[in-house]
């Protein structure tokens, strides 16, 4: 019963850390923790230079609506709150914790908590406070992807356990280790929406993980092994038959998508009043000696990371944060892991690839998932025509990379369409 | 950390499978089975053809690149394409200095002119072809050898036509029923296939060129549309007009599978949706019927491309692929 959708692409899949466990990291000396983790608002700092703070204490408020809190990850005092690099916006404002060595967790965390009784505004409350934002990458908060508008039925609540990216196996140890809390944390989700169906859905590449859940007695759809599958409205389409209307949401067509990270996230806020202080990241690639899935607390910094899996192999040329599909490459080992992260890959060497003319060969458009022409809206982004860019769709993009990774011109479209869409967004503000 | 961290736009990795030297190449190599073939059937002298055909292309790249000032790019194999590709439309017995004409126009002209490689409206071996019909019609058409050990069964003497010439005047060769029938003749049909007749050097053999082309589109170099449309509507259009040759006959005889699998479906010149590519696949098959049962041509195969190329920009605009999501009629808001 695989299911699919149109386009997308076959890349190597090079998961070698699928049969490693998840391990966790011992607590590193310094977190250097930024306030923007997530797409929204940057929290507003709580604390100041000086103060003394525990795991789980709150450093940063929620800013607004879209925004999300922040959270000590260690215990230990703040040693300052300056600009230090971020590996999303390049550098940030981030809140320096100097570990004391304790592990000393704020009051109420980690005590038992009977959450069957809550209401849903209760579980929707904890959640926010947990600062629980999307964990498959994009780090949306959660809480407001858990309240749609009053309207909009949900009807279906999908966990998304896809983890369609190369070399990333953080998801699928999660499954296998910890499927009880995922599916817990699927059901408070599944509560908070009021939604009467509950499907996870997985890849045809770990279908051990299938497995498990099937084992729960939980709805599994298994997909097709395609990248990207696990993007929102790609799995929607595949899972559900139901097409996202351009410039919508998934909740248009009466569906919600949550990683199988966050619901875990999720269930340890409703549990345990355990904010989101730590996350699962695989870390991989020819630059690290041991290549690992650990549980890593938010703040601490690749080179700390990469150290514990036995350091570098030979000198790094490329770390990147996320998938080698469209993680971001960084250019300083100083980065922090954030929420948002969900794998560190080190490669020590780096091709460059020297761009061709286009031969219009097409297979940009034959494998967008978006059904775009990448080739099109790259030449208008060039002669700098972004009416005409945003005409052929420009800002349905979603940034896969199908295009560029199948270009035989080695042309960097998505790096042209994503100036493309800053620039019409830009434009439309003026 | 002495050496700095490299920073680009994801994705971080590309496909292996080629890039557009690798992919150039590969299309040679498809056509190479066919080039072994004619140099057997018609003689060195075919070769010879390909070969000056093939390095005028280059040197004219080469030279043309340097006076425009641009980076000199003949390694990437495109010039040596259009130069094999112009070869083989061309017949076995023109003069030599022929190719050398056809394949600077190509280039030259054709190709480089309009900005080169990507940029080229037409295909510059069916443009250097198109050139050489207009200007030295006689060379381009009667210059047609015998081939070794090959003729349409029973039709002595006139070996060395080509079988749609045969079939358009089959009165200048003799009782035109008896060589209709022949025509259409089992053992004619399999002389086609396997490519023992007459004709332009690579065109002949049908089966090397299937072989080569379903290879090119098994690794996805060729788009199965543009073939499948080209083939399809040319043999719906040979079973309801009126001609005088059997369907297998008309599938296996001229230039068709060269035009379709190595021509038609050229990156370039041809439309990049995918309902695009549907229609101009199938334009290119009912244009090539269209001049074999009516035009003054026999063989329809050139202008037709040449003609869809022209209208490839047109094709595009009118079929823009379907975006994810998008509504169908938005008018009824």
């Amino acid at each position: 019963m695989a299911k699919g959708f149109s386009g997308g692409v076959h890349p190597p899949e090079e998961k070698h850390t699928e049969k490693t466990s998840i391990e966790a990291m011992p607590l590193p000396k310094r977190v250097y923790i930024p306030f923007s983790q997530h797409t929204g608002k940057p929290a507003r700092p709580l604390v100041e230079k000086g103060a003394e703070v525990k795991v789980g204490t709150k450093i940063g408020e929620a800013d607004g609506f879209i925004s999300s809190p922040v959270h000590s990850s260690i215990s230990g005092k703040v040693v300052d709150i300056k600009r230090h690099p971020h590996p999303v916006v390049g550098e940030s404002l981030c809140c320096i914790i100097e570990s004391d060595n304790q592990d000393e967790w704020e009051q109420g965390v980690k005590v038992k908590q009977n959450y069957e009784s809550l209401t849903r505004e209760e579980l929707l409350q904890i959640i926010k406070d947990a600062g629980i934002v999307g964990l498959g990458g994009a780090a949306f908060p959660t809480y407001v992807k858990l309240s749609p508008p009053k309207e909009k039925k949900i009807d279906t609540l999908i966990i998304n356990g896809c983890e369609c990216e190369p070399m990333l196996t953080a998801d699928h140890r999660l499954i296998l280790e910890y499927p009880m809390g995922i599916i817990e944390g699927a059901r408070i989700f599944q509560r908070i929406l009021d939604a009467p169906r509950l499907i996870f859905a997985v890849e045809d590449n770990k279908l051990d993980a299938a497995q498990i859940l099937k084992k729960e007695g939980v709805e599994v759809v298994i997909l097709k092994t395609k990248y990207p599958q696990g993007a929102e409205k790609q799995l929607i389409k595949a899972v559900l038959n139901r097409e996202v209307p351009r410039g919508g949401l998934p909740m248009d067509v009466g569906c919600v998508v949550q990683n199988v990270g966050t619901a875990y996230a999720a269930f340890q806020a409703a549990k345990y009043r355990k904010p989101l202080i730590d996350r699962v990241v695989t870390v991989t690639g020819d630059g690290v000696k041991e290549p690992k899935n650990l549980l890593v607390r938010i703040g601490t910094r690749a080179i700390d990371v990469i150290n514990h899996c036995g350091g570098y192999t030979n000198p790094p040329k490329k770390i990147i944060f996320g998938g080698p599909m469209m993680g971001i490459a960084q250019f300083s080992e100083e980065v922090p892991v954030i929420k948002g992260t969900s794998g560190i890959i080190v490669w020590t060497s780096s091709p460059t690839f020297q761009e061709g003319p286009c031969v219009r060969c097409a297979s940009c458009i034959d494998v967008c998932p978006m059904g775009l022409m990448p080739t099109e809206i790259y030449k208008f982004v060039q002669n700098r025509n972004f009416q005409e860019a945003e005409k052929f769709g420009a800002l349905d993009c979603i940034e896969c990379g199908c295009c560029a990774f199948s270009c035989p011109a080695k042309i960097p479209l998505v790096h042209y369409i994503k100036f493309g869409k800053a620039e019409i967004r830009r434009l439309k503000q003026k | 950390m002495k050496e700095l961290l490299q920073v680009s736009a994801s994705p971080h990795i590309r496909a292996k499978y080629y890039d557009i030297n690798q992919a150039m190449r590969l299309v040679i190599i498809a056509l190479i089975p066919t080039l072994i073939f004619s140099t057997y059937l018609f003689g060195i002298r075919a070769l010879i053809i390909v070969l000056i055909s093939i390095i005028t292309s280059v040197v004219c790249e080469a030279v043309t690149q340097r006076m425009l000032g641009k980076e000199i790019t003949i390694a990437d194999g495109s010039a040596v394409l259009t130069g094999l590709l112009l070869a083989f439309n061309l017949p076995p017995g023109v003069p030599f200095w022929l190719p050398i004409i056809g394949s600077a126009f190509a280039i030259i002209f054709a190709k480089q002119l309009f900005g080169g490689l990507g940029y080229n409206f037409i295909n510059p071996a069916l443009a250097g072809r198109a050139f050489l019909m207009a200007s030295w019609p006689s060379a381009m058409t009667k210059e047609w050898l015998a081939p070794i050990n090959g003729t349409l069964s029973g039709i002595d003497g006139i070996t060395s036509a080509t079988p749609l010439n045969l079939l358009k005047n089959p009165s200048n060769y003799g009782d035109p029923n008896i060589i209709i029938k022949q025509l259409n003749d089992f053992t004619t049909i399999k002389s086609l296939f396997i490519g023992k007749v007459g004709g332009c050097i690579g065109e002949t053999s049908a089966l090397l060129l299937l072989i080569g082309g379903v290879f090119l589109i098994i690794i996805g170099i060729v788009d199965y549309r543009i073939v499948i449309g080209y083939l399809g509507s040319f043999i719906l259009l040979a079973l309801i007009l009126p001609t005088k040759g059997s369907l297998l006959f008309h599938l296996f005889s001229g230039g068709l599978f060269l035009g379709a699998f190595f021509m038609a479906t050229d990156w370039v010149t041809s439309p990049i949706t995918k309902k695009g590519r549907w229609i101009f696949g199938i334009g290119c098959g009912i244009l090539t019927m269209l001049i074999r049962v009516w035009g003054g041509y026999p063989e329809g195969v050139s202008y037709s491309i040449l003609l869809m190329n022209v209208f490839t920009p047109l094709i595009d605009r009118l079929t823009k692929e379907r975006i994810f999501g998008e509504i169908k009629k938005e008018r009824k808001k």
